[in-house]
Order: C-alpha cells, then sequence, then structure tokens
C-alpha cells in the first residue's frame, strides 16, 4: 500500500459512513487529484460527493466553511500550501474564528488536505512549507502525517473532530510504499510517537523528515551515537510532553523541519524546550531547516537547499563533539 | 547514668575533639593513639572534656587512663563511685 | 573610587579557592582586617579578610564559584564621598544611603567562567563536582554531561590528596632552591619538666601546659636576639620580621599536615601560648583557619614528639629560612659535672638557610633556646 492510497482509503471509509462527508478540491473528481489521492472516488460517489471546483481556493474553502456550518462533514483539498495562501483569510479570520466568536455556537468541522514540501523539483511557487504558519493559529488543528499508518488514520480522526483540522500531506511521501500495521485504528491526533528510541540525542520532526532523522539514527548507531527520532503529527498543538520527556532522557535536541528557521515551528519547539527543560540540556539547541531561499527548481540547488541526511549527521556529531 | 550512656557521651566529647573521627568505627580497647594519631594536644583537649562533662578532677599523671574507650569509661565510672 | 578586592594568596602554592560564603553583603561598611568571606581551599575552610576599609559596592563571585589568586572578588568603596568616580564604568554610583544591590546569581563570565552545559552544572551540583576540575570533552571545551558522570564515578582527590599535592610541590621547592645546613644540640629537659609537673598540679586542667609550650617560648625569647631565622627570603634578598608569627607543623588524621602560625608569639605569654596553641590546634581540627595564619608564618617549629624518634632533619618551608625540629622528650644518660645521671633529654634540631645566616649563629641561636630552658621559670 502507498501513503496516496491509505489516505484514499481513509476519504473511501469515511465517505462509506457518513452521508455527511464530501470532497471538494480542484481537479479532484475528472482527473482524480494532481496527487492522484482521489482517483475512483467519483466514480464510486458520484458527483454530488466528489466535487470539482474552480481554481478559487479562497472560494471553495469558504464554501466548504458554510457547509461544516450547515451540518456537513465537508474534506476540501488544496493542492499545494502555497495555494492555500490564497485562501489564507477563509482559513484564519473564519474557520478559526467562527466558533470562539459564537461562544460555541458555530463550530466549523472543516477538514482541509493540502500537499506540503518539496522534492519533486515542483519549484518554489509549489514547493514551500507552511505548516508551521498555520500551527501560529489558534482554532485550527495542524496534522501532518508521516507514516502509512497515519495517513490511514487521521483524516477520519480530523473527521471527528469538532474544529476545523488542516491535514498536511508531505508531497514526498505519496508514493511512498509500506504495510499497514494492524495497530493503526488505535492512532490518535493528541500525541506524538517516538519512532525510534534513543539515549544520546533526541532529533524532532515530522513529515517526510522522519524518514531522513531514520536514516540518519542508522547512520549515528554505526557511530555509537544512539538517536532517539521523535515523530510531532500533530504540529498545533504540539505535544509538550512527549517532546520534553525525551529531551530529559537524552539532553540534546536537534530539530529537523523543512519549514525554513526564521520564526518557523522549529524555533517555537527550541524555545519551549528551553522553558522547560534548560536544565536538562546537554548542549544547545540545533535546528536543521530548509536553507531561507524559496526552494529552487534545479534538482542538486533544491537537495541542497532542503535538510538532508548527511547534515543531520554532521549535526549531531558537532554537538556531541565526536568527528565523523 | 547507664554504661551505654556513658559510652555515647565519651564518644560524643571524642568527636568534639577529634571532629574527623567515625565513632561508629571506633574500637573501644584500642588505644586512641593508635587508632587515629591521637597527639598529646589531642589528649589533653579530651581531658578537658572529660573533666568538663563529668565534673572529675584529673591530674596529669592520669591522662594515660583516659587512652581508650575502655579506660575512660572505667575511669570516670570509677570516679564517679569515689 | 572602587578598590578591587581579589582573591588573597594564602600561601605560596595556591592557586585558586572556591568561594563557600560570603559575609559582607553590598552596602555593608567594612574595615580593614574584618573577615568578609569563607573560602575552600586544599588546606581547608579559611577566613579571609580585607586588607582596605570602605563601604561594599558590588560583590562580583556567587557562592560556589572557584576564583584564582588574584581575581577581583568584590567591589570596595574606598571613600564613600567620593563614590561617584567609581573607577568600574557599569557599576552603579554608591549612595550612602542606596539600598544594596543584590548579588549576582552567576559569576560574571569574566573570571574563572567554566563553559558548561546546564544539564551538567546541574548534575554536577547535585554530585558535589567541582566543575572547575572536571576536563571538557564537548565542542570547544564545553563541561559536558559525560564528563561530570565520567568525574563522579573517578575516586575523587580527596582534600589531604590536594594538601599532599601543595606540600609536595613547596618541599620540593625547598629541597632545590634552598641550601640547607642543619645543627643539633640535646637538651637537658629536666629543670623544664620538673617545673612543669609542678605547675601543672597547682592548675587547673584548661591551664596545663603541654612541654612544647615552654620551648615555643624560648624559641621566642631566642629569636629576638638572633634575628637571621625569623623572616622570609624573596627575590634574593631576606627581609627578617619584627613580628614572630610561628608555625607549629601539625599533622592531621588522614596524612595531611599543615602548618598555621601563632601569630605575634613575640608579645605573648606562657599561658596566652598555651591557650592560643590549643585554639589553633582545635581550629585545625575543625578545618577553620584565617589566611594569615597560613600564609605569614615567619618560622616553623616541627616537633615529633609524638612519634618516639629521637631527632629530624626537618625541611624549611620557603618563603621562611629556619626550621626547628624537636623530638621526644626521653630518658638518656646525661653526663654533667663528671657524674652520668637518667634525665629527660630533648634533641633540637635546627634547619636553615645558608643564604641567610651560618653555621655560627645557628649554633648560637639553638644555644640560647637550650638556656633558656634550663631556667623555664624565667620564661
Amino acid at each position: 500500500m502507498t501513503y496516496r492510497e491509505a489516505i484514499r482509503d481513509a476519504l473511501r471509509e469515511a465517505l462509506k459512513s457518513d452521508a455527511r462527508v464530501f470532497l471538494m478540491g480542484e481537479d479532484i473528481g475528472m482527473y482524480g487529484g494532481s496527487f492522484a489521492v482521489t482517483k475512483g472516488l467519483l466514480a464510486e460517489f458520484g458527483e454530488e460527493r466528489i466535487r470539482d471546483t474552480p481554481l478559487s481556493e479562497s472560494a471553495f474553502t469558504g464554501a466548504g466553511i458554510g457547509a461544516a456550518l450547515a451540518g456537513m462533514r465537508p474534506v476540501v483539498e488544496i493542492m499545494t500550501g502555497n495555494f492555500s495562501l490564497l485562501a489564507l483569510d477563509q482559513i484564519v479570520n473564519n474557520a478559526a474564528t467562527l466558533c470562539h466568536m459564537s461562544g460555541g455556537q458555530l463550530p466549523v468541522p472543516l477538514v482541509i488536505r493540502l500537499g506540503t514540501g518539496a522534492s519533486r523539483q515542483l519549484a518554489a511557487q509549489h514547493s514551500h512549507s507552511f505548516e508551521g504558519w498555520y500551527a501560529h493559529i489558534p482554532g485550527i488543528r495542524v496534522l501532518a502525517p508521516a507514516t502509512i499508518d497515519d495517513a490511514r488514520a487521521m483524516p477520519g480522526l480530523a473527521l471527528k473532530c469538532s474544529d476545523p483540522v488542516l491535514i498536511f500531506e508531505h508531497i514526498g511521501l505519496y508514493n511512498m510504499e509500506g504495510e499497514l500495521t494492524s495497530s493503526w485504528p488505535q492512532a490518535d491526533i493528541e500525541h506524538a510517537a517516538v519512532r525510534r528510541e534513543g539515549s544520546d540525542v533526541s532529533l524532532i520532526t515530522y513529515g517526510a523528515s522522519l524518514f531522513k532523522c531514520l536514516e540518519a539514527a542508522d547512520a549515528l548507531a554505526k557511530a555509537g551515537v544512539n538517536a532517539e527520532v521523535i515523530d510531532l503529527r500533530t504540529l498545533r498543538p504540539l505535544d509538550n510532553e512527549t517532546i520534553f520527556a525525551s529531551v530529559r532522557k537524552t539532553h540534546r535536541a536537534v530539530i529537523v523541519d523543512e519549514g525554513w528557521r526564521s520564526g518557523g515551528i522549529s524555533a517555537e519547539i527550541a524555545a519551549r524546550i528551553g522553558e522547560s527543560c534548560l536544565y536538562d540540556l546537554d548542549a544547545p539547541v540545533v535546528r536543521v531547516c530548509t536553507r531561507e531561499i524559496p526552494v529552487p527548481y534545479p534538482r542538486h540547488l533544491e537537495e541542497a537547499a532542503l535538510p538532508q541526511v548527511a547534515e543531520i549527521v554532521a549535526s549531531v556529531q558537532d554537538m556531541m563533539g565526536k568527528a565523523a | 547514668m547507664s554504661a551505654n550512656d556513658l559510652q555515647s557521651t565519651i564518644l560524643r566529647l571524642l568527636t568534639d575533639v577529634a571532629p574527623d573521627v567515625d565513632p561508629a568505627s571506633v574500637q573501644a580497647d584500642v588505644d586512641f593513639r593508635d587508632q587515629f594519631d591521637f597527639d598529646s594536644m589531642d589528649q589533653l583537649n579530651f581531658a578537658i572534656a572529660i573533666h568538663k562533662a563529668f565534673s572529675i578532677p584529673i591530674p596529669e599523671a592520669d591522662y594515660p587512663k583516659l587512652a581508650s574507650l575502655k579506660k575512660c569509661v572505667d575511669y570516670v565510672e570509677n570516679k564517679q563511685r569515689q | 573610587m572602587s578598590i578591587e578586592y581579589c582573591m588573597p594568596s594564602l600561601g605560596a602554592d595556591m592557586e585558586a579557592a572556591t568561594l563557600v560564603e560570603w559575609k559582607i553583603k553590598p552596602g555593608d561598611i567594612v574595615k580593614r582586617g574584618d573577615v568578609v568571606a569563607v573560602v575552600e581551599t586544599d588546606k581547608g575552610a579559611i577566613d579571609i579578610e580585607i586588607y582596605e576599609s570602605g563601604c561594599v559596592e558590588r560583590l562580583l563571585v556567587a557562592p560556589d564559584t572557584r576564583v584564582l589568586v588574584g581575581a577581583p572578588l568584590a567591589l570596595i568603596a574606598g571613600e564613600p564621598a567620593a563614590a561617584t568616580t567609581s573607577a568600574v564604568p557599569t557599576a552603579p554610583a554608591l549612595e550612602p544611603e542606596s539600598k544594596p544591590e543584590p548579588a549576582p546569581t552567576v559569576a560574571p563570565a569574566m573570571h574563572g567562567h567554566v563553559k558548561i552545559s546546564p544539564a551538567a552544572r546541574t548534575r554536577a551540583h547535585a554530585l558535589n563536582i567541582d566543575i572547575d576540575k572536571v576536563h571538557g570533552s564537548g565542542p570547544g571545551g564545553v563541561v559536558t554531561l559525560q564528563d561530570i558522570e565520567s568525574a563522579a564515578t573517578k575516586p575523587k582527590p580527596s582534600a589531604s590528596d590536594s594538601m599532599k599535592a601543595v606540600i609536595a610541590a613547596a618541599m620540593a621547592r625547598s629541597k632545590r632552591e634552598i641550601p640547607h645546613y642543619y645543627l643539633s644540640t640535646d637538651v637537658d629537659y629536666s629543670a623544664t619538666m620538673t617545673w612543669l609537673t609542678r605547675r601543672n598540679a597547682e592548675l587547673p586542667i584548661e591551664q596545663r601546659m603541654l612541654p612544647i609550650v615552654p620551648l615555643l617560648r624560648a624559641i621566642v625569647l631566642a629569636l629576638k636576639t638572633t634575628p637571621d631565622f625569623n623572616g622570609y627570603f624573596k627575590d634574593n634578598t631576606y627581609k627578617p620580621s619584627d613580628a614572630i608569627h610561628l608555625g607549629v607543623a601539625i599533622a592531621q588524621r588522614g596524612g595531611g599536615l599543615i602548618v598555621p602560625a601563632l601569630l605575634d608569639a613575640q608579645d605573648q605569654t606562657l599561658a596566652q601560648l598555651t591557650g592560643n596553641l590549643r585554639d589553633l590546634v582545635n581550629r585545625v581540627r575543625a578545618g577553620r583557619l584565617n589566611n594569615r595564619e597560613l600564609s605569614e608564618g615567619t618560622i616553623t617549629l616541627t616537633s615529633l614528639g609524638d612519634g618516639g624518634v629521637d631527632s629530624l632533619s626537618p625541611v624549611i618551608y620557603p618563603p621562611q629560612v629556619a626550621i626547628i625540629g624537636a623530638g621526644t622528650v626521653r630518658e638518656r644518660a646525661w653526663a654533667s659535672e663528671g657524674k652520668i645521671d637518667a634525665r629527660p633529654v630533648l634533641t633540637l634540631s635546627l634547619a636553615a638557610d645558608h643564604r641567610v645566616s651560618n653555621g655560627r649563629s645557628g649554633a648560637q641561636f639553638l644555644a640560647r633556646i637550650r638556656d633558656y630552658l634550663q631556667a623555664p621559670e624565667k620564661l
């Protein structure tokens, strides 16, 4: 099963089990979705529930909000995080606020799925990671499934939530193959997951960077460094306890984030560690982030701009004072 | 004062004079000098402490009778009986 | 004008000490000679005095900080009226009625600051490990948690180990630099012992005198007429001292040795020497000496009377120029006026610096001590 199929299965299950659920977005019906996530669903569920929209993120996100207010359970697909900025007003000023402004009378149970991140030479206008921005906004939840299990579980969990939920699906993961494990139904959207236990350093990450961190942990293990890898899974609200427990155990934290460093989610996590774990730290918190440039188009420059395994390994070795 | 109380009082006086001595390690019948390098000043200070604690006169010639914990207990008991 | 009060040197081989406790706070008025802090050295906890009078402006170092000799500990406003012309630009001008500024909670980075991670610092504190002694293996030499854990599992060098190192350095320097010469003489101690026994029998126990006390007094009196043995040899020059700060070598259980001085022994009667010697020994045992006692000795007496040896050839404690050794007072055959009888005899030896004195003056010095001990009632 691919990551893409896991999401499709989740959507299919939701469409089957709840008549209020419908999908809406650009090219999701006839074309099957720009990343082919919704391929086949139009034939299965019909135009009423798998709706192609005009190229107007603000309009169809706003329509999603209206539908949610009216009691439906819409799942809006926005092709990339970059394009979601066209719908920012709807998401930030309406979806996130209405429940709060109405004293709880107008919850907005809207799910928005977004492709995020770089790695497929889609250039700066399609490759950026804005999940850290959205994690700044109270009133919404921000999820970042990295594994097949989470891809399978999170859409359903998001639909059960009365708040607007943004699911950031890394475009580099759609083709990832893997086995769905039997424990996927136990997934929640409250907790980060320890993907690898370790004692020497905590690699804190989410999304596609998880796999770079796991690879880096393997490389570090060969050099005698036992890295723990934390998959945040949910960027808002952050699971402080899992992060802090790990840092208190390993005394070192490296945050790996495909967003930019300045003002990013990595900055927020580093700040929280500083606030709560200062006296447990054996080294300054290190961040491995995307270079502060619009993500370049040429492959070699794109690779150079993004966090990579070698850089994660080197950062850990630097902070431990152990030469490679 | 029971023999036990007497012994523990003397031990306390000993550790006042020699704070670096562990009271649990004191062997009753070995001279302080041989156990923990008691010098003549320690000996004199210890005699003064015994004198003050039990209000007994201790002539200089009796200092050797205070040389170990056991000797000291016997000496004080004897004096108190007199 | 602010004056920096710096970590004093409490001995030729002291490099640094750890501040244990401040006895002053900003705003306090101090005068020369006041005890202002307690520091932990290789020789134990020592009260340190201040050399300037004035008002405490700022404490620069927090307790538990290791401070190098000569590094500033506090700022003292020498003349309160002139305090506005503070020499340290960052220090607030001191107004007599101004509220004392709280002591900084951490040591300023400029003096003896160790780069150490917060986790390592926390752990070191919990394990009571001196971070200055831990080698930093982290990036840029930072002390890491692992370094602290390693230091904790290593046997901690005991105070007596570091004291041994200090003594070793001083003694090696002495033997390397000082051309010692040695003299010795046997002293008929019967007059002193008889006098002492009779005197002690009359006195309450607290006032009883150890046999070493008449010897201390005899040394003091002899020094008054043979000044070549009391002072310091520094920078190729001998500077005799008017004051006699008589160092007394005191062995510590566990192998340490400490040589605090009876300060201004020249003015002390036998009774005062008795009390002051007892006080000094008690404070050695309790680990509470003050800096002058440890650093200002002008001559030393070392007695192995409790050790059962007859004589010794001691090593001078630099920069002093003489040391007197006393063996055991023991009954020996003594020939005088054509007869032999048994008398308590003490062998006195002198090791002295040949750059300062010679055998003739040394012999004179020993002879005077011996003579004083023949008439103890006059001491």
